[in-house]
């Protein structure tokens, strides 16, 4: 099991975001967590990821107790793409990259030749490589994503957690990130497990093989993309009235308002 | 995939080299403004004469015969002992304040900007007032009380910004401001209830190198040592916190831990620095942005090269500051506070401008 959740709840103040959820996430899934806003799929990320702390229930990471790991230890079982962060405008992209191999070096050592080859593969495979000259603030939101994205990569960690990776992008972009997280996750060994919290239905519908539908803190429906992303159970808990149609062209579900 | 074209002194796929040239450079011009500051003066004394007087003490051969024993006396008691502690006192200068920059994320944050150094003064002045010797062979108690103050000083700034778990980098700059401020009127109070002869005290805390001695110098190193090692040995961790502070512990950081640990060795530093020169200001700020102008980002160039150009500006200033209206000598933060001033009010521009553009 790549990551097992057992009763876990989390509350901002007196408002439970997370109620007793379990959930279990195998290696080899690409997963998306969809819900309404405030449903607590971000909430659930940052307990995964380790930014929050569950107020109760546990967390295992790869059979490892999730609260037990150091941040190097977590940080090379998990890597992170988080939504809109601040990022040092004036740092070169090459010099953020080459940040994800931090949790693989101790503290006096510093990059070889190894790990710039490393970060020189997520260069390749993200298509960022006429931006490696640049500055973080010289970039546009699409290549930050992917500049992100190829940071995360460099990481090598199983697991990838990312939280709204298609916000802010236009629709060209967004299918150029998505069809790029899903060409990093199919790269991946089979141990490795991708999971994302996303509010776009259609991208959650023709990427995952898993979505994890939420709503008020608690997973209303779990299963493969057709069996989760009904008319019944987005407008149950949308409270939206919806069409749905085959993709035309990859099948999936269609989710039309 | 297209030959990748070299940044800088590296491309991609090489490791990165230590700045080694930089330093070496830096060094040897820093030393250039060294040897000039220990020429210029009153008396005039040739560069020949110098190299003798040091070669003769570094190496104990008798070589400097043809010297009256007056500029013996300006060399090596005067002038030496003044341009060695400015030197150590600028690069201190420089390193925390660098390190203080990377730690708050702000080009703005300078030892005494940010009350680590008016704590550190407070320390000071007890222990003047009290009239403890202050020093004991080669132990010296300023430090020591200056390093408390110091440390008092942004232990308290951390607690109030301290907020779940998570410190408040902006919150710390401006409880920094107000507890700095707290301390200054503390030590003026202090000191207009204290003996008229301690009046001179004031003299110390406007900053200069006026009374330097050997004995402060060698008094100096240990701290100096202490907190460029463990400052040096976390620099490419600071680049990494450059990111938000989750984002840091993704990649592997403990960040609760590097921030104890390099703010403790960059107010061991400032606090040494105060306790032998007293305030100066804006030399912490001006070395490393000057160095992040030439050089980028890298904390691992950024640090050594602020100490060597914290040094330089230093003895420069000092330099400045006791020749510009001779025979009169300026105490040297009023040199330094006047380029240093126009210099801030340029950085805040240019951050407010950074501010709005998303960061």
């Amino acid at each position: 099991m790549a990551i097992k959740i057992q009763d876990v709840s989390y509350n901002y103040g007196h408002e439970d975001v997370i109620k007793k959820i379990n959930l279990d996430f195998v290696p080899g899934q690409l997963v998306s967590l969809v819900g309404p806003n405030g449903a607590g799929k971000t909430t659930l990320l940052k307990l995964i990821s380790g930014v929050l702390e569950p107020a109760s229930g546990q967390i295992h990471i790869y059979d490892q107790l999730s609260e037990n790991l150091s941040h190097k230890e977590r940080a090379l079982l998990i890597s992170l793409v988080p939504q809109n962060p601040n990022l040092p405008l004036e740092m070169g992209i090459t010099d953020f990259i080459m940040l994800g191999r931090n949790p693989h070096l101790k503290l006096l050592q510093w990059e070889s030749a190894a790990d710039f080859k490393i970060a020189q593969e997520s260069i390749d495979l993200t298509e960022i490589d006429h931006l490696i000259q640049r500055k973080l603030g010289e970039v546009s939101g699409g290549e930050r994503q992917r500049i992100m994205l190829a940071l995360a990569m460099t990481q090598r960690s199983p697991i990838m957690l990312l939280d709204e990776p298609t916000s802010n992008l236009d629709i060209s972009h967004q299918t150029k990130v998505m069809s790029l997280i899903k060409k990093i996750h199919d790269q991946k060994s089979n141990d490795g497990a991708t999971i994302l919290a996303i509010h776009d239905l259609n991208i959650a519908a023709q990427f995952s093989d898993r979505v994890i539908l939420f709503s008020e803190g608690i997973v209303a429906v779990d299963g493969t993309p057709e069996e989760v992303l009904t008319k019944n159970n987005i407008e149950a808990i949308y409270g939206s009235e919806v069409s749905i149609i085959p993709h035309p062209e990859h099948g999936s579900p269609l989710i039309i308002s | 995939m297209k030959p990748l074209e070299s940044t800088g002194d590296r491309d991609l796929l090489s490791a990165y080299t230590y700045p080694w040239k930089k330093i070496l450079i830096g060094i040897f011009i820093t030393a250039a403004c060294a040897l000039s500051a220990v020429a210029i003066g009153s008396v005039y004394i040739p560069a020949f004469s110098i190299f003798s007087i040091l070669f003769s003490k570094l190496f104990f051969f008798q070589g400097s015969d043809h010297l009256t024993p007056s500029s013996h006396t300006i060399i090596w008691d005067i002038r030496f002992p003044r341009v060695v502690l400015a030197l150590l006192v600028g690069a201190s200068l420089g390193i925390s304040g660098a390190t203080y920059q990377g730690l708050f994320k702000n080009p703005l944050a300078d030892p005494y900007l940010i009350g680590v150094a008016s704590g550190a003064s407070l320390g000071a002045t007890l222990v003047f007032l009290t009239g403890l010797p202050f020093t004991y062979g080669y132990f010296s108690l300023l430090p020591v009380a200056s390093f408390c103050g110091g440390l008092a000083a942004v232990y308290i700034a951390y607690l109030i910004s301290h907020n779940s778990g998570d410190t408040q980098l902006s919150t710390l700059l401006l409880a920094g401001l107000a507890i700095g401020a707290f301390a200054t009127a503390i030590t003026g109070i202090l000191m207009l209830r204290s003996d008229p002869d301690l009046r001179p005290l004031l003299s110390w805390l406007m900053g200069g190198f006026i009374r330097a001695q050997w004995n402060h110098s060698i008094l100096m190193i240990p701290y100096m040592a202490v907190g460029t090692i463990f400052i040096l040995g976390y620099s490419r961790i600071l680049n990494t916190m450059q990111l938000e502070e989750y984002y840091s512990e993704s990649l592997g950081v403990d960040v609760e831990k590097t921030k104890r640990v390099l703010i403790i060795s960059a107010t061991l530093m400032t606090s040494a620095a105060v306790s032998f020169s007293g305030l100066i200001g804006f030399v912490g700020l001006i070395a490393p942005h000057v160095i992040r102008l030439l050089w980028g980002t890298d904390y691992r160039t950024i640090l050594p090269l602020s100490g060597i150009a914290g040094a330089a500006f230093l003895v420069l200033a000092d330099l400045t500051a006791r020749t510009i209206i001779s025979p009169v000598e300026l105490p040297v933060g009023i040199i330094t506070a006047l380029v240093g001033s126009p210099f801030f009010v340029y950085l805040l521009l240019k951050s407010k401008r950074t501010i709005e553009n998303g960061y």
